[in-house]
């Protein structure tokens, strides 16, 4: 109550109102130039950009990056650098679509239940050894993370090469092209579902979070300034839903989908697709990386030595071998991203993820991650990722030259890292 | 006399061919301060980073209370109550004062997590002792003035129970009134029984506030003395031409007069 009153007698500007919430003032910069693009894509796209159909697309066409970046910002905040992630990926999903196509039908049959599983098991399990071992070269040979990851930028692009003798693999697996996006989704009520499920963890995060900081006697926000949240927070989750039920599947296919079971598809019933289960993933990709990055000795650790290598050291933490670590994160999560970019084609083939490097690179710098190290964050790394993808696609929606398109995202890339240094410097962040 | 809680004996390094450290002994007892000087490059530093874990010695024994131990990393000096102050804090400065306290000793809830709120309940108990004006427990370290960052750094030794604290250069870069909250603090520690090595280039202080002084020159100990026993011109001549006065105990180090006098 007296907190509220407090609140209350204060003019009302804008700063205080950012600082009564708490916000990341950066993010919301970030969040405002997001939509000052979507809207101007919008209008020059004659309102066809910021249609369900094309917001389904944009979520699928960023997961595979954004799961990535999620890793890069970990590499770049230890002032590391990730160029082979693109390559990685390729190996991978070469490892992958050999593993269920070859492989695993010898063993258990074509089309068992199980291979899926599998065969991405071995992809994460390739992906981190690989990730481990870059790193070992880094943190234990000393050899600079640029030199080793340039190295790897040649090497597993071509072993991807000489596992699939340059072919391209597929049709892949039915179940595992489900985590591809558009060809897996929870339909309209597990959205709904999940949706309202995810709701209530924010409340409930929000206010453990707020009832343990009484319980030390630490200042906390204003009840409005926790309401308000909770209530963006509930229509942000509820709204991205709404709009991903709203994309209805094609009549069409929804006919086939009916005549597969042997029944007659109703007249007049239209099906929404949902979320796309590669989102889901990417949720929880991020829901653990920050838990990693906020909550645990290891996310400590990274941001420490990234912030001063030296205290870290001098505080007893293996920097060495966090390097390993945070590579084969790295690895691990650039298997679960060849999964999703393999499944979204259908195919392995020996150019996927071409210049992926660059893309994650370009999404956690431009989500705020500073190549200096000690600064970045998982959310912001998904955001960037997500502007990335916007602007591509948008222009190509617009109608941009392919060469127009590739220098406008690399302007955007600079400027908004130099907008970043202006920030910093007024901030004094 | 009681047992030194320290005692180095014969401790020594090189790089790459320099004897940085050679055949130098010191002791340190419980409730003392011990000041080591001696020029830039004279080993001081180099010498201490053997007894905090930063460096490996060649040769030479460390005994912690009479019994010999064994000193490879920064985490076996804090097994043994072992805590540095370091001239360049090492402070991790994109991180706040409670990460930067608690850093490589993080306080866990039951499943694991590190407990943010609660190393933060616990850096504010210990600041409101150390620096009662402290405020600024969000902000990352890099955003504090030299003295609060300083203090961070001491609160850091000073929690985690040490009986040996190592200072190096504790008051180069504050001011008149926060080397002053330093001065206290170690009269208080001292009380404690705690033991003290200080690195320090300003004669005042090491007079101020040590019992006994170690002086070294080019890697070896030229001698040491009680702050009583010697003048400040005195110590001059042992840190700038290492010859030992009367009041001191010569070490190896010590310069020989090729005539002697008479």
């Amino acid at each position: 109550m007296s907190e509220t009153a407090l609140a209350g007698q204060k003019s009302p500007t804008a700063r205080n109102l950012i600082a009564a919430l708490q916000l990341d003032t950066r993010f919301l910069g970030m969040i405002g130039a997001f939509i000052v693009l979507c809207l101007i894509f919008n209008v020059f796209t004659d309102g066809r950009f910021l249609t369900p159909r094309n917001v389904f697309n944009l979520t699928i066409q960023t997961v595979s990056v954004a799961i990535m970046a999620t890793g890069m910002v970990f590499v770049i905040v230890t002032r590391h650098i990730d160029l082979s992630v693109g390559s990685v990926l390729a190996t991978i999903a070469a490892v992958m679509a050999v593993v269920q196509t070859d492989v695993l039908p010898d063993i258990l049959g074509l089309g068992h239940p199980a291979n899926w599983l599998l065969a991405i098991l071995a992809g994460v399990v390739v992906g981190v050894v690989i990730g481990a071992f870059q790193g070992w070269m880094i943190g234990y040979l000393g050899i600079p993370a640029f030199i080793v990851t340039l190295g790897g930028l040649l090497v597993w692009r071509n072993v991807a090469w000489f596992i699939t003798s340059g072919q391209t693999i597929g049709p892949l697996d039915e179940t595992f092209t489900m985590i591809g996006g558009i060809g897996g989704t929870m339909g309209e009520t597990g959205s709904w579902v999940f949706g309202i499920v995810a709701v209530a963890a924010a409340l409930w995060l929000q206010v453990t979070s707020r009832r343990r900081k009484a319980s030390h006697g630490f200042p906390v926000k204003p009840i409005w300034a926790e309401t308000t949240m909770a209530v963006i927070t509930s229509v942000a989750i509820l709204g991205f839903v709404w709009i991903l039920n709203s994309y209805d599947i094609p009549r069409a296919r929804l006919q086939r989908i009916f005549e597969a079971s042997g029944e007659t598809l109703p007249e007049g019933l239209t099906m929404g697709y949902g979320i796309p289960y590669s989102v889901v993933l990417l949720i929880v990709v991020a829901i653990v990386m920050t838990v990693v990055a906020q909550r645990t000795r290891l996310g400590r650790y990274i941001f420490a030595t990234g912030g001063n290598p030296d205290a870290a050291e001098l505080s007893g933490i293996n920097t060495r071998l966090l390097t390993v670590k945070v590579f084969a994160i790295m690895g691990g999560l650039a298997a679960l991203a060849a999964a999703v970019a393999a499944a979204r084609l259908g195919f392995s083939t020996n150019d996927i993820g071409t210049l992926d490097e660059l893309r994650v690179i370009a999404a956690a710098v431009i989500g705020g991650t500073a190549l200096a190290g000690g600064v970045g964050t998982i959310y912001g790394a998904i955001l960037g990722a997500l502007i990335m993808q916007s602007l591509q696609s948008g222009m190509a929606m617009v109608g941009v030259d392919a060469p127009l398109q590739n220098i406008v995202v690399g302007t955007v890339l600079v400027l908004a890292v130099l907008v970043d240094i202006i920030y910093r410097k007024r901030t004094g962040d | 006399m009681t047992t030194p809680l320290v005692e180095l004996k014969d401790m020594c390094i090189a790089f790459g061919g320099v004897h940085a450290v050679d055949h130098v002994s010191v002791d340190l007892y419980p409730g003392e301060v011990v000041g080591l000087l001696g020029h830039n490059g004279a080993g001081k530093s180099t010498l201490i980073k053997m007894l905090s874990g930063a460096y490996k010695a060649d040769a030479g024994e460390i005994r912690i209370n009479g019994k010999e131990v064994q000193i490879h990393s920064p985490r076996d000096a804090r097994a043994h109550n072992i805590e540095t102050i370091y001239q360049t804090l090492a402070l991790a400065d994109n991180l706040d004062a409670a990460s930067n306290l608690f850093l490589g000793r993080e306080l866990t809830s039951p499943l694991g997590f590190v407990d943010d709120d609660a190393m933060e309940a616990e850096t504010r108990k210990i600041m409101g002792r150390l620096n009662p004006n402290f405020s600024k427990f969000h902000a990352p370290v890099k955003a504090l003035s030299g003295g609060q960052r300083q203090s961070v750094a001491i609160a850091r030794a000073v929690y985690f129970n040490a009986k040996i604290l190592i200072m190096d250069e504790p008051t180069a870069a504050l001011g008149v009134h926060e080397t002053q909250m330093v001065a206290e603090l170690i009269e208080e520690l001292k009380k404690q029984g705690l033991g003290i090595f200080l690195i320090s280039h300003d004669i005042h202080d090491v007079f101020q506030l040590c019992d006994r002084i170690a002086v070294m020159k080019n890697g070896q100990l030229v001698g040491t003395a009680r702050t009583g026993d010697v003048t400040d011109d005195d110590v001059l001549g042992m840190i700038i031409l290492g010859k030992c006065p009367a009041g001191a105990v010569p070490g190896p180090g010590a310069f020989v007069e090729d005539v002697p006098a008479g």
